[in-house]
């Protein structure tokens, strides 16, 4: 990864523009062409630093969504982590140091469609599942500083 | 800003990202039944409503050598969870902030931080300056690291595709 890479993952993280050459608007500020662009960026998301170019959704205003928790017996946390990460509506699936060992967090259409997807999921795994709904959010989003300065 | 049939049709276009070709936005049109001028507007609106709070690339934090997060909770009295939560949501050690619901017995805490950094010291010095810096030594507090990612891709809304 060069110096272009990290300007290129750094400094367009909002504000991306929006315009019929998009690529090629980054590549004029970055001094390349908009085919090294998509080639860069293409590179970028194989190797995984790159998830998407796209939106981040203000929660709730578009479908619904909650951040769930499970206190899962260490034995079977494979088996029930397999289980959670299997549904499209499951984005995001971790393993934390507490009783309530793992947390993953739900999106889909609407607030029932997540209620559904939740109550499939306690069923399937024969344990409580932990509703934690979003009630207020305070942090701005402004990207993800790579601090590479 | 009401969303209608169409922008939802939008938003689910999206929401696996932009195709990486010359016109995206037009490629993005095809899909939907859109002009290329229709969708960037679509999008521009939603931007100026809030509906989409960012839009750009995307990083995986982890595989940029972020691999330490921890997802730092407080029991915060109802009265004072607001105020305290847009401060921390200001701090620049924390990626998200959030209220969420106490889930007594099981679950005490109100306010989520999430904290990202380098590696685990790292993090938890972000934390201890966050507590010492905001006055939060005497709430109930409990940090959970994440060992294990299971799985992590972008939230997916509006119409499902059928498999991932």
């Amino acid at each position: 990864m060069d110096k272009l890479d990290r300007h290129l993952l750094n400094d367009f993280q909002r504000d991306f523009p929006l315009v019929p050459h998009p690529y090629a608007a980054l590549g004029e500020q970055l001094g390349m062409s908009e085919a090294e662009v998509i080639g860069r960026l293409a590179h970028l998301s194989d190797q995984g630093s790159v998830s998407r170019v796209g939106a981040v959704f203000r929660p709730h205003t578009v479908g619904g969504s909650t951040l769930a928790a499970m206190a899962v017996p260490p034995a079977d946390l494979e088996r029930v982590a397999a289980l959670v990460s299997s549904y499209a509506e499951v984005n995001h699936n971790y393993q934390r140091e507490h009783r309530l060992n793992l947390w993953f967090v739900v999106t889909a259409p609407s607030p029932e469609a997540v209620g559904a997807v939740l109550a499939d999921i306690s069923a399937r795994a024969g344990l409580e599942v932990l509703d934690l709904p979003l009630l207020e959010h305070f942090h701005i989003d402004l990207g993800f500083d790579l601090k590479w300065s | 800003m009401e969303l209608s049939d169409r922008d939802l049709a939008l938003v689910s276009a999206i929401g696996d990202g932009l195709p990486l070709v010359e016109r995206p936005y037009l490629a993005i049109g095809e899909a939907v039944g859109m002009s290329e001028i229709e969708v960037i507007a679509r999008i521009q609106a939603m931007k100026e409503a809030g509906i989409i709070r960012r839009f750009g690339i995307i990083v995986r934090h982890h595989e940029l050598g972020f691999r330490a997060n921890a997802m730092s909770v407080w029991d915060i009295p109802d009265d004072k969870v607001s105020e305290i939560g847009r401060r921390l949501g200001d701090s620049p050690e924390v990626t998200l902030c959030y209220r969420r619901p106490r889930r007594l017995p099981d679950w005490p805490y109100n306010l989520f931080c999430m904290v990202h950094g380098r590696d685990r010291p790292g993090v938890e010095q972000a934390i201890k300056d966050l507590i010492q810096r905001h006055g939060l030594d005497g709430h109930g507090h409990a940090v959970l690291f994440s060992t294990r990612r299971f799985k992590q891709t972008g939230a997916r809304y509006g119409r499902r595709k059928a498999a991932e």
